[in-house]
């Protein structure tokens, strides 16, 4: 005999403790993917590196690690928002799942503005893809981690629009939670991006 | 049905752990430190912090023990390479 407060059992819900995987299968392929090739990315930047080390310090030291920290700070908290919305969805709870998601969201395009001020400050002091090897990684690294962040803003403004239809619930979590996860992908590639090409020299 | 994704509690309290440890990184820059040793603190403040994203944030604690292996396991190769790549470059 169920409690009334006692929600059912779904049929597709395995035992507690049960080790699963939170999102789709095809989501967390796809961020192996990613991974293997942002960590190729990084081993080529650190082997480059490794050749013309007074270079990539000398320009190193232009880059701005204020506004770098800032911005690690912004992807931190936004992936912290974006659990706090899995957390809601999870105890029923669709109306702040949505309000955390906007939170989520406005770090996001916090980090883009910042980017692109710290982009303009780069192309005014003459640095272009041709202009030396630690430039032509500083913008390539970066450029092709914003357009993941680019990528992440429209999946989370999906699930914004999912969490306000009440899309999201105990039993159907898996839309929320591979969008979470690719979202956590972006944040765990730039906290290895951020030491690498700002900090280490 | 079992929480998969923890309490909000504990995701604040790592929150403010991630944000020392970027903190600490910062300083670290500032600074202008350098040396393989400063290289092997800094891959393990990002490995801490990556850590606490996989196996809470991303909550790979609750899957299967090969994602458990294969994501920490990525970090911890990027940054082995790294460390070596960084030692091949030191003046010898």
């Amino acid at each position: 005999m169920l409690a009334a407060d006692t929600p059912l059992p779904s049929l597709d819900t395995p035992p507690a403790g049960t080790p699963r995987l939170a999102g789709d299968l095809a989501i967390w392929i796809f961020i192996l993917a990613e991974l293997l090739a942002f960590g190729a990315f990084f081993a080529a930047y650190a082997f480059t590196r490794a050749h013309h080390i007074e270079l990539f310090t000398h320009e190193q030291q232009a880059l701005n690690r204020i506004t770098g920290a800032i911005n690690t700070m912004l992807l931190l908290t936004s992936s912290y928002f974006v659990v706090r919305a899995v957390q809601a969805a999870e105890r029923s709870a669709p109306a702040p799942c949505a309000r955390w998601l906007v939170a989520a969201i406005a770090c996001g395009v916090g980090f883009i503005v910042i980017k692109l001020h710290e982009y303009s400050a780069a192309f005014e002091r003459g640095v272009t893809l041709s202009s030396s090897p630690f430039h032509m990684f500083y913008l390539s690294l970066t450029f092709f981690h914003f357009m993941h962040v680019l990528l992440g803003l429209v999946i989370l403004s999906a699930l914004w629009l999912g969490a306000r239809a009440g899309r999201y619930r105990p039993n159907d979590m898996n839309g929320l939670e591979s969008g979470a996860a690719y979202w956590h992908m972006v944040d765990l590639v730039w906290l290895v991006l951020f030491p690498l090409v700002y900090v280490i020299h | 049905m079992s929480s998969l994704h923890g309490s909000p509690a504990r995701a604040t309290w790592l929150w403010l752990l991630l944000i020392a440890g970027t903190l600490l990184t910062l300083a670290i820059g500032e600074e202008g430190a350098a040396g393989i040793g400063i290289v092997a603190l800094l891959a393990v403040i990002s490995q801490i912090k990556g850590s606490v994203i996989i196996l809470d944030y991303m909550a790979l604690r609750h899957a299967p023990l090969l994602w458990r292996i294969v994501v920490p396991g990525w970090m911890i190769a990027v940054w082995s390479l790294i460390a070596i790549a960084y030692w091949s470059g030191l003046p010898r």
